[in-house]
């Protein structure tokens, strides 16, 4: 088996690629917004952003980002079992960025059901979901930029040499 | 409360953490006859309240031992539009809700059946049924105990006043110099802690009633299963052709106010501003979040929709390209 050039979660859709990329930007940005940090350090005065410094905007967005990168999960889940995989494998890289972004998605999952009005967490609980949450974002989004610098993608192509 | 944090604190902040929820699953007082698990409201008839203070009084005395003693000098924050919120001198104000005064009398003058009467209102935080500042605080600070209470622990809050924006009513308040930011960035990050009307927790965990009820001389207030508590307050309101306030604002609240008189006209009376909530019609904070958090189930199924569509046309097509070569 030879080893090809490493590529990106999408396997070359460039369509993808851009919602990905827009809609992790989306999540993160907003995700950030939840601290009171964008008004103090004049991110919203910034024009065009004064809605960063509105909790209830910077959620609802955060929300929807977050809706999109569910459906794209399940889709490119399902598609590497199906289709994917027999064109490319994951990278070691992959596996490190998986188990991140699954760490960001099932806290932020929990985050979304503490926010119910029906669904009562411990106190001790919420916390750890709360800093957790921000814990897994802030280690995806760093080992995202290393790898990237390392040029490590989410796959890489196989052929399958005689 | 010791005014300085470290980190051993915060350690044991986290076990008391854990200790308030065990604590939150003990039985609360006979007197409201509720389970652990149910949830309170209190009832609060205007008509009866006579602004006497011993409420205020009463809620001070019992929550001093919880009240900020701040360090200072403050240390210096950046950048200067960081505000230093002090009101360590002046413990003493109970016009307004402050970090030292977590509940007030409002005083509105209306006209009552044709007479021109002046009603007091207590006031303190509503203890919302889906309190925005527990569900959107980044750190876990603030959070509801299943018997309808509404918390911010001090030993977690940093002050960012992020409860405050996002509370209808504005209630929680800041002390600057205390808690965990201390031990943080101070100069960056965080500005003190906020704080506001727990309704007693510790009380209602021993089995006593909060003080404001406890020490009331004319029974303004009244806690039980919320359920009940709102019975009463239509038995009154339609006893009284009068008026309730709290039952549907942001979603539903655990203070149930009745009124003589419509809470417009109260509104329009009272002294409004900082420290000081209105008495306005306050649609559901978290109605819209809540709507697209049950959309977020229709996302992954399309996901899949999209993969599994994407793998039976190609499968089609290849075996279209199969049946042409044979």
């Amino acid at each position: 088996m030879k080893k090809q050039k490493e590529t990106g979660l999408t396997g070359g859709s460039r369509a993808l690629r851009r919602v990905f990329i827009l809609m992790m930007t989306l999540t993160a940005f907003t995700g950030f917004g939840q601290m009171p940090i964008f008004k103090r350090y004049y991110i919203s005065d910034i024009p065009g952003m004064a809605w960063s410094a509105d909790f209830y905007a910077t959620h609802f967005l955060h929300y929807l980002g977050a809706s999109v990168l569910l459906g794209l999960f399940a889709y490119f889940v399902l598609d590497y079992l199906l289709t994917g995989r027999k064109r490319f494998q994951l990278t070691p890289s992959a596996y490190l960025r998986m188990v991140l972004m699954a760490g960001i998605v099932a806290t932020g999952i929990l985050r979304v059901f503490k926010n119910m009005p029906d669904i009562l967490f411990s106190p001790a609980f919420n916390a750890f979901i709360d800093i957790s949450h921000l814990g897994f974002a802030i280690a995806y989004l760093f080992a995202a930029l290393v790898l990237a610098v390392m040029k490590r993608g989410w796959l890489r192509k196989v052929s399958y040499a005689l | 409360m010791d005014g300085k944090i470290s980190r051993r604190s915060f350690l044991k902040g986290g076990l008391a953490v854990a200790g308030a929820a065990v604590a939150s699953s003990l039985p609360v007082p006979e007197a409201v006859k509720a389970s652990s698990v149910e949830e309170l409201a209190t009832l609060m008839d205007v008509r009866k309240c006579i602004g006497c203070g011993a409420c205020v009084e009463a809620c001070k005395d019992v929550n001093a031992p919880k009240f900020p003693e701040p360090e200072k000098p403050f240390p210096k924050m950046y950048p200067s539009r960081v505000k230093v919120s002090d009101w360590s001198d002046k413990q003493d104000v109970d016009d307004r809700l402050t970090p030292y005064n977590w509940l007030y009398i409002q005083e509105a003058t209306v006209n009552v059946n044709g007479k021109e009467e002046t009603l007091t209102i207590p006031r303190r935080c509503m203890h919302c049924q889906n309190p925005p500042c527990a569900d959107l605080c980044p750190w876990g600070a603030a959070y509801k105990l299943k018997n309808g209470i509404t918390r911010i622990n001090a030993d977690y809050c940093l002050g960012g006043s992020k409860c405050k924006s996002v509370c209808p009513w504005h209630i929680p308040q800041r002390q600057t110099g205390v808690g965990l930011y201390l031990d943080l960035l101070p100069a960056f990050a965080g500005n003190g802690v906020m704080y506001k009307c727990d309704r007693c927790y510790n009380r209602i965990s021993k089995g006593k009633l909060p003080a404001c009820i406890d020490v009331c001389p004319e029974n303004v207030q009244k806690i039980g299963p919320r359920d009940e508590i709102l019975k009463e307050a239509h038995a009154i309101q339609k006893e009284i052709s009068g008026y309730i306030y709290g039952e549907k604002e942001n979603g539903g609240t655990n203070t149930i106010y009745v009124s003589p008189v419509p809470f417009e006209d109260l509104n329009r009376a009272i002294e409004k501003g900082p420290g000081r909530p209105n008495l306005e019609p306050k649609k559901d904070s978290m109605a819209q979040a809540d709507n697209l958090a049950k959309a977020m189930v229709i996302a992954p199924i399309a996901g899949i929709a999209a993969a599994a569509a994407k793998f039976f046309v190609g499968a089609k097509k290849s075996m279209g390209s199969e049946g042409k070569q044979s």
